[in-house]
């Protein structure tokens, strides 16, 4: 993303919207800028303020005068009054940023917007997770803190030493040059996102251990983790198994995404059922 | 998209927020989906919800990128539902926000007997999801659990900001818009109502609860910084 300097009028106001922090003004030219390594190119300062058009020169006059007379005008905090934000042409790796953390760009690996995932939110169509298993989201970086790619890694590897599947369809996924190891392309490890999610799912009988593997790599990484666990219920709508190992290791269950399963096929061609990964070991 | 999965607090916050949301499937059931998604979100304003939401063009608020000067003395803060329904285009997430327990189960039994063929999915209390299920006759599918925040939590906000900024769980909502505006609020220079509406706007999928930010907002301004 880039400001304008000829445009911006430093009010300030964008300042507080971006979610990395990224932006700031900078006292020796007057003007707000973009820390480009911070930022990870999200889109909410150009999608979400609301813009005016008029002219910078006058909107700077107005601003001196009323700093010099100690007025505050109280503009509405949520504008760029000179549509000083202009995005900018994103190459690789660096679109790898916004596809990870602008909502409104699908993925291509998946089609999906947001981080590209369907979870099981649509488990009673694709029977992501069936029974006896339980599904893994690992999220990085969220809220507000963001993730570098190379402390993903550290997480993938440590799945993949463990000899988990993961999810195909998931952004993450497709960013791996080796599956097997769990080794993501080099040439993106650089790269800030506002958040990333690993996809993985296990039989029940491995919860506790993916959970005490997350949890050693968190100490290791410097950014938030958000678990989400998937459990197929049973035909009474309980989930008698995952639950109860979650609750032994310490978790409060309180929120949850529910699927009521009212999803069905229903298009003309389904696709073709994948068979399951190997299982894999150690590399 | 985990967008609703991982809101900020406890069962007893949530009593006002309950965002249900209707999922295609790629490949599976999104042949000609948009005339269900956009019924389902007709369906939904019988029931009075506070925020409907379209994944890839946004909620009932929206930033404007032709604002006119003057709005900072008269700006609309008015949901506009009709737009989100008439905008709908795209084969992807529809939601509808509502802030009480009872219109949620009435939707969700609707929706039910609606039998649009596309995924449903209850973003709420575990409990509140249970009573949604019970209304319509439903039993869970499946389940999708927050296990909270965790790791280097050191680098997070505090509470009030936290349940905020994470109603939009793309991240939209930034912390420090959110700090600012219960300060703004405190400081008497802006209403709740015209807090929530900014941030609300930076919520790119409409599943920001305008209702519950509403009250944190009014719940703040007795606190302590």
């Amino acid at each position: 993303m880039y400001i304008n300097p000829d445009k911006c009028v430093a009010c300030g106001n964008c300042t507080y919207v971006c979610p990395m922090g990224a932006i700031y003004v900078d006292p020796l030219i007057k003007r707000a800028k973009v820390n480009l390594d911070e930022c990870v190119e999200c889109y909410a300062c150009y999608n979400g303020l609301s813009q005016e058009h008029l002219n910078p020169t006058l909107v700077r006059a107005t601003r001196r005068i009323f700093q010099a007379l100690r007025l505050r005008f109280d503009p509405e905090p949520d504008v760029c009054p000179t549509a000083a934000f202009e995005p900018e042409e994103l190459t690789w790796p660096r679109v790898v940023r916004r596809a990870f953390s602008d909502p409104r760009v699908p993925h291509e690996s998946t089609g999906v917007e947001g981080r590209g995932t369907e979870e099981v939110k649509t488990n009673d169509v694709t029977g992501r997770v069936k029974a006896g298993e339980v599904g893994f989201t690992i999220e990085f970086g969220r809220p507000g803190v963001g993730v570098w790619m190379r402390e993903i890694q550290d997480m993938c590897w440590t799945l993949a030493k463990a000899g988990v599947d993961f999810e195909t369809r998931n952004p993450i996924t497709s960013l791996m040059k080796d599956r097997a190891t769990g080794t993501l392309r080099e040439d993106i490890l650089k790269e800030k996102l506002m958040s990333a999610i690993i996809e993985i799912k296990v039989p029940i009988s491995r919860t506790e251990e993916i959970v005490r593997l997350v949890w050693e790599v968190e100490k290791r990484i410097d950014t938030v983790v958000a678990l989400g666990v998937g459990a197929r219920c049973d035909a009474d709508g309980v989930d008698r198994e995952i639950a109860p190992i979650l609750e032994k290791l310490g978790y409060d269950l309180v929120r949850a995404k529910t699927n009521i399963g009212l999803g069905k096929n229903t298009n003309a061609v389904l696709p073709v059922e994948q068979p399951a990964q190997p299982q894999l070991v150690s590399r | 998209m985990t967008n609703t999965l991982h809101r900020f607090g406890d069962a007893e916050s949530f009593r006002d927020d309950i965002v249900v949301i209707c999922v295609p499937s790629r490949g599976r059931n999104d042949e000609n989906i948009v005339p269900k998604l956009r019924k389902f979100l007709e369906m939904a304003m019988k029931y009075k919800p506070v925020n409907l939401g379209d994944a890839r063009h946004g909620g009932v608020h929206r930033p404007s990128k032709h604002l006119n000067p003057l709005s900072h003395w008269k700006r609309d803060f008015k949901p506009d539902f009709d737009a989100v329904i008439a905008g709908f285009d795209t084969a992807t997430t529809a939601a509808a926000v509502f802030d009480n327990i009872e219109a949620a189960e009435a939707f969700v039994t609707d929706v039910r007997k609606a039998d649009l063929g596309v995924s449903v999915n209850i973003s709420t209390s575990i409990e509140g999801a249970l009573k949604c299920c019970q209304a319509a006759g439903l039993p869970r599918h499946s389940a999708g659990y927050s296990l909270g925040f965790e790791g280097k939590t050191e680098h997070l906000p505090s509470a009030d900001v936290l349940t905020l900024s994470t109603m939009c769980g793309h991240g939209m909502v930034s912390t420090s818009l959110a700090k600012k505006m219960i300060d703004w609020v405190r400081e008497g220079r802006r209403t709740p109502e015209q807090a929530c509406t900014y941030m609300s706007r930076f919520c790119s999928c409409g599943i920001f609860n305008p209702a519950r930010a509403r009250r944190i907002l009014e719940d703040s301004r007795g606190k302590n910084q």
